[in-house]
Order: C-alpha cells, then sequence, then structure tokens
C-alpha cells in the first residue's frame, strides 16, 4: 500500500523533449514506473529515444494513453500553464518538478485550478520546485535517486529535496523503509500541504510512522502541528532546518525566509512538540529517531 | 529583490500613490535648487539602506539649514548605520533622500502581501502606523485588519472602502485611501511584488493621505518578466561576495562563523548549518550549489568560500540526486589548482557516482579529510576550525 501513486498508474512527462525531462523520464521508466508518453508543444507526432510517443497537448496525451498522472519539467515561465493543461485535462496527479514558478503563477493556479478540471475535488498538484514523490518498489516521479529507497512502513513528507535524501538514506541504512515520500516543495505557495498529505496517510494502513520535515518560513509546520494533535494517530519525528539562518534572508528556496517576524525556528518546534511530535534536533539523528520510536511504540512488527 | 526606499517610492508614484516631493542627495546639490523643489526647512534626511528600524540607528535626520545638510550627509555617508535589524557591524550607507518636512496628525499602515496559508494576495491594515507590523501583532493583534482578494481580478472597491473605513481613515479622507489602497494591490500583482508596505502611511497637513515610507519586495523568481526593476537586482546584496554569488548563479549568503560550507540543495544546506552550530562551532556562509551545478560553478562557489578571511575550516556536504559526486570532485580539484587552499577541507559524498567522486579527490593529493557521514563531517570539522 502506498498514498497517491502506484505501480499501476500510468504517467505522462510534460517536457520530455528537455535536457531534465529526458533524463528523469528515462530513470523513472528505469525504476519501474509506467511512463507512456511525453507532451511537448509543436513535437507531436514525433517518437522519444524511439520509445514513448510525444503528443502536442495533454489533453491528446491523456486521450490517447489513459494516463491519470504527469510529471512537470518545463522551463519556469511555463510551469503554471503546463499544471493547468494537465488539470483541464483532467489528470488526477500533477507533480511538478520545476524550480522558480513565480508566486503569483502559483497564486492564479490556486485560483483557477478547480474551475478548470473536469474532477469534482480538482487533482493533487504536489511541488513545484521539489523533488517529487516515490512509492519505493512500485513507481517514482521526480528525480530523486532510486536506490537510497527501500519498501517499507515509514511515510515521508517534506519540503527539501536532498535532505530528504539524507533522511531517506538514514532510515534505509537501519531497515526502515518508506511507503510512500513526497516532496512538497520549497515554495511558499505549495500546490499541496502538509497536512493534506497527512490526512493520506492517516488513512494508509501501510504507514506506520511518519517522517516530517520543515524549515523556516511560513506556518506550515505550524498548522500541520495543530493537524497532528487533534487528527493523526500516527507516531511523527520531524526535524525543522534552518536554526541557525538569519532574518529576513531567503535561504535558496523562495518560501525558506523568516520575513516580518513570521517563520521561525522556534515557533515551528515548540508547536510541534507540543503536538507530540518527537523531534531531532540532530538531522543525522532523523533515522535513529524514528528507530527508536518503532522500538519504544512496539511497531517492530511492522518491519517485518 | 528588495529595492531602497527610493526606488519602492518611484514605483509607488508611477502606480498612482502620493509621496513627499524629494531628491537623491548630492554634494553638488545647491540649497536653492533643493528649495525649489522641496519648499522651505525643514526637511528630512533619510539614510537608504535594506535594514528597517533606520530612525532608532540615526538613519533619520531633521534639517533646518543648508549647513547642517551637509554635515549630517557627509555623517551619514561616512560611516556604517547600526540599526535592531542590522548585525553589531552595521550597514554601509551608500545613498541619502532628502524629502520635505511634513506636519504628520496621524499614522496608519498598511501593506500587501501573499499570504501562503490562502495562496492568495491579502491586504493587511492598521489604523496604528508608524511602528513595526511584527510589534504591532505581538502587542494589539486586534488593531491588524486582513483582507484576501482575487489575484484574477484585484482589490474591488468595496473591498477598499472596507479596509478605509475600518482603521478609521477620516471622512474626508476615504476616497484617496479607497484609490490609494486599489493602485497598491494593482502595482503589487503588476511588478510580481512578494511585499509593498507603507508605513507610516501619513495623513499629513500638507498633502493629505500619503506614503511617508515605502517598502518593496520582488519575487526574484519573476524577474525575468519585470524588466523595469531587474537592473536593480545587483545591487540588493548585503556583501560583495553576496553580489558575486549571484553571478555564479548559486544561493550564498553570508553569515559571522568560521566554517565554511557547500552543499547542494536548500534544506540540507540549513540542516548542515545547524549541525556546525550543535557540534560548537559556527557557520561562516550559508551555499547552495543548486541541483544542477556545473564543474564551473563548483569551482567558483569554492574560491567564494575561501575569499572569506573569516573562514578556518571547510566542509563540502554533498547528497548526490542530480548533481552528481564526480562533478564536485572535479570542480574542488579544479580551485585547488587556481588558488592556494590554505585550511583544513572535510568532504562528505554521498549519491550519485559517489565512488568515482572519492577517489579523484583521494588521488589528487589536496589532503583532504574525509568523512562517513553528515555528522561525522561536521564534528570533524568542527575540530579543524578550532582555534
Amino acid at each position: 500500500m502506498s498514498i497517491l501513486l502506484g505501480s499501476t498508474i500510468k504517467v505522462i512527462v510534460q517536457g520530455i523533449t528537455g535536457k531534465a525531462g529526458g533524463f528523469h523520464a528515462a530513470q523513472m521508466l528505469e525504476y519501474g514506473t509506467p511512463v507512456v508518453a511525453g507532451v511537448t508543444p509543436g513535437r507531436g507526432g514525433e517518437r522519444w529515444e524511439k520509445k514513448l510517443p510525444i503528443f502536442d497537448s495533454v489533453a491528446e496525451a491523456a486521450e490517447k494513453t489513459g494516463a491519470t498522472a504527469t510529471g512537470i519539467f518545463v522551463p519556469a515561465p511555463f510551469g503554471a500553464d503546463a499544471i493547468l493543461e494537465a488539470a483541464a485535462a483532467g489528470l488526477e496527479l500533477i507533480v511538478v518538478i520545476t524550480e522558480g514558478i513565480p508566486a503569483r503563477d502559483m497564486a492564479r493556479v490556486k485560483r483557477l485550478v478547480r474551475q478548470v478540471s473536469p474532477l469534482k475535488n480538482g487533482p493533487v498538484i504536489i511541488g513545484p520546485n521539489g523533488p517529487g514523490l516515490i512509492t519505493p518498489g512500485q513507481a517514482k516521479i521526480g528525480i530523486m535517486p532510486g536506490y537510497i529507497h527501500t519498501p517499507g512502513p515509514v511515510g515521508l513528507v517534506s519540503r527539501s529535496g536532498t535532505l530528504t535524501y539524507e533522511a531517506v538514506w538514514q532510515l534505509t541504512q537501519r531497515g526502515l523503509g518508506q511507503s510512500t515520500c513526497v516532496g512538497i516543495g520549497g515554495d511558499s505557495i505549495p500546490g499541496t500541504g502538509f497536512i493534506e498529505v497527512l490526512e493520506r496517510f492517516e488513512k494508509d494502513p501501510a504507514t506506520k510512522a511518519v517522517v516530517l520535515i520543515g524549515e523556516i518560513g511560513g506556518s506550515a509546520e505550524e498548522a500541520a502541528a495543530d493537524y497532528i494533535r487533534e487528527h493523526f494517530s500516527k507516531p511523527v519525528v520531524a526535524f525543522v532546518a534552518g536554526a541557525t539562518a538569519p532574518k529576513e534572508k531567503r535561504m535558496g528556496h523562495a518560501g525558506a525566509v523568516i520575513a516580518q517576524g513570521q517563520g521561525t525556528h522556534e515557533s515551528k518546534i515548540k508547536a510541534l512538540k507540543a503536538a507530540g511530535v518527537s523531534i531531532a534536533r540532530n538531522p543525522s539523528d532523523i533515522g535513529e529517531t524514528m528507530a527508536e520510536l518503532f522500538q519504544n511504540k512496539d511497531l517492530i512488527p511492522a518491519l517485518q | 529583490m528588495r529595492l531602497l526606499e527610493h526606488q519602492a517610492k518611484k514605483q509607488f508614484a508611477a502606480w498612482g500613490i502620493p509621496i513627499p516631493a524629494s531628491a537623491l542627495y548630492r554634494a553638488a546639490l545647491s540649497v536653492p535648487a533643493l528649495k525649489k523643489k522641496l519648499g522651505s526647512f525643514p526637511w528630512i534626511l533619510k539614510a537608504q539602506v535594506y535594514a528597517g528600524g533606520r530612525g532608532k540607528g540615526g538613519g533619520i535626520q531633521k534639517i533646518k539649514s543648508g549647513g547642517e545638510l551637509r554635515t549630517k550627509a557627509r555623517q551619514l555617508l561616512g560611516r556604517p548605520l547600526i540599526t535592531p535589524q542590522t548585525g553589531s557591524d552595521g550597514v554601509p550607507v551608500r545613498s541619502l533622500l532628502v524629502e520635505q518636512g511634513l506636519t504628520i496628525q496621524k499614522e496608519f499602515y498598511v501593506s500587501v502581501l501573499l499570504d501562503r496559508t490562502l495562496g492568495r494576495p491579502i491586504v493587511v491594515a492598521s489604523g496604528e502606523g508608524g511602528m513595526s507590523v511584527e510589534e504591532l501583532a505581538a502587542e494589539r493583534p486586534e488593531a491588524i485588519l486582513r483582507l484576501p482578494f482575487d489575484p484574477l481580478v484585484g482589490l474591488l472597491p468595496f473591498e477598499a472602502r472596507r479596509i478605509a473605513k475600518g482603521i478609521g481613515i477620516p471622512k474626508a479622507h476615504l476616497a484617496s485611501a479607497e484609490k490609494q489602497l486599489i493602485a497598491l494591490a494593482a502595482g503589487f500583482l503588476a511588478s510580481d511584488a512578494s511585499l509593498a508596505e507603507i508605513n507610516p502611511w501619513a495623513l499629513t497637513k500638507e498633502k493629505g493621505l500619503l506614503a511617508l515610507d515605502a517598502k518593496l519586495t520582488i519575487d526574484d523568481s519573476a524577474l525575468y518578466r519585470q524588466p523595469a526593476l531587474n537592473p536593480l537586482k545587483t545591487a540588493d546584496a548585503d556583501s560583495p561576495a553576496e553580489a558575486k554569488s549571484r553571478r555564479i548563479g548559486i544561493n550564498y549568503v553570508g553569515l559571522d562563523g568560521t566554517v565554511g560550507c557547500m552543499v547542494n540543495g536548500a534544506g540540507l544546506a540549513m540542516a548542515t548549518m545547524d549541525l556546525i552550530k550543535l557540534h560548537g562551532g559556527s557557520p561562516a556562509n550559508f551555499l547552495d550549489v543548486g541541483g544542477g551545478a556545473n564543474v564551473d560553478q563548483v569551482r567558483e562557489a569554492f574560491k567564494l568560500i575561501l575569499s572569506d578571511k573569516k573562514v578556518r575550516a571547510v566542509l563540502v556536504n554533498i547528497f548526490g540526486g542530480i548533481m552528481k559526486c564526480d562533478v564536485v570532485a572535479q570542480g574542488i580539484i579544479q580551485a585547488a589548482r587556481t588558488i592556494r587552499i590554505g585550511v583544513p577541507l572535510v568532504v562528505r559524498l554521498e549519491g550519485t557516482n559517489v565512488e568515482r567522486g572519492m577517489e579523484m579527490l583521494n588521488r589528487s593529493g589536496l589532503g583532504l579529510i574525509t568523512a562517513s557521514d553528515m555528522n561525522d563531517a561536521a564534528q570533524k570539522v568542527v575540530q579543524a576550525a578550532a582555534p
């Protein structure tokens, strides 16, 4: 079991003829993901690497292949349009890897996405500016190195890319596999927040515990803490990056900035602690903290 | 990207928001010419720096004569300005704004920003302007009014009126306030701002309601479609090193410590800084070389770290995904050929092509210290940087 992504979901890649899109389409296929087509406007009718058909539009690709998910690798100025095009074509899962989509464009996407989608609740948008998502052993839509993952009971949700790889690697080395790992991305307006992902982990019987990786900026961790306290029944380990980050400075990610006194590390840790979350102060202790939790909570059978 | 007050005011004025008469200070300016523009004394001389809290640091001065203007301008330009928002070293003052002095009757607060939770733009306003919104939020949260608006249509007139009335704008100025609020929201959207703030939004005896101060921050991701604002970007750097990092195309923030850091990914870079601190050291910088950095960028990033004279040891922490470990190794080796690395170098590589990268570094004869994991690396680098 898993959330959002399983081995049977057909996937298209928007921007497959670009360098990043092509490289990662190949990696996704190699991991076993059913990538069925690519989309690049103006290149319809061609074949990608002699393997997959290329279509001019997402609607055409979805209709001809039955795909319900997409990975978006288009350049940032075209990111918002690519998302809305996928939504309008009725896709259910839209994973946006593209970095640098303007915040105003994401505000427009948020405003329009349900309007253009034929689905009752609209699609799930993961990202932008994240590593994507992976259900180990089944499929991945994203750019994470596959080999560091292993199937298992720990769900992971994160605003970071490489820090997520670090945490996954620690888990894998301790024999703790992952159910699904979701990178919600480092932008200030993510398509999906912590809470929507946690709701899915709560319902997923294969997920026995969750690692949450946050960082300074915004109040998503505080909101997640409220949700965990009220509604989440599984144990959570959290690490929040940026204890040493100065105020009013953007730390790489568009969303990682303490602005107008909002988004401090202390505030996030305080909220998560109050919600009963186990805090890893040391980023190299994320795996160990989870391993201890499994011992203390008698979750060991979940590993067998 | 942040704008200085005078740059922000120029934008606000173009959007239709009234500002005081003003001029950028130059030593060659004649007092009679300034008088023609600003009217009679007093004038206000304002240091143009990005940091807030200028008044508390002596960065805003009342001017009563031509002689005083020259003396105070020389003083301000001659030494760094220390405010509650700068470090103890302060920031250099490179330009000054001279403005007409106005009689302030009441101060309001207004800003437009993106509400991250809602994913929508929002107007934040208060009848208690002047102090920072952080202080206001902490002391009198009930005095702050928030109103999200539709990014597709902008702020509607009735919404603007609700805000103006809600914060107690006097009747005679409601129409002006409504117009200014709509203009601020429209300008915010059109310029891809992440913050447009007027504080104080002052009611003056001479010119009615106007922007006495102005703050404008533009979304870096949108600069490509803001050709008028893009040229201001190189100016917004707190240090020459930060300016250089922009040219290289990497994310760099200078800090006070002694351990230089080179990491891929913003989250891992912050976590690495935190880990150095946990082990009793202090990071000299935040540096994210990014996901797809090439050899040139790694080499230049490495040289940038070493150009900081405070650095006593360097930690390279790479978890290769798209970024390949051998590319990092090659960049470090190239940098070492062009400059002398006079400090200990601790390297932790993991992920894509890790074996090849480590082999290249080991064969290079650079005498680096390798680490088995992130924790080990941080411990070793803190030890190496100890005085």
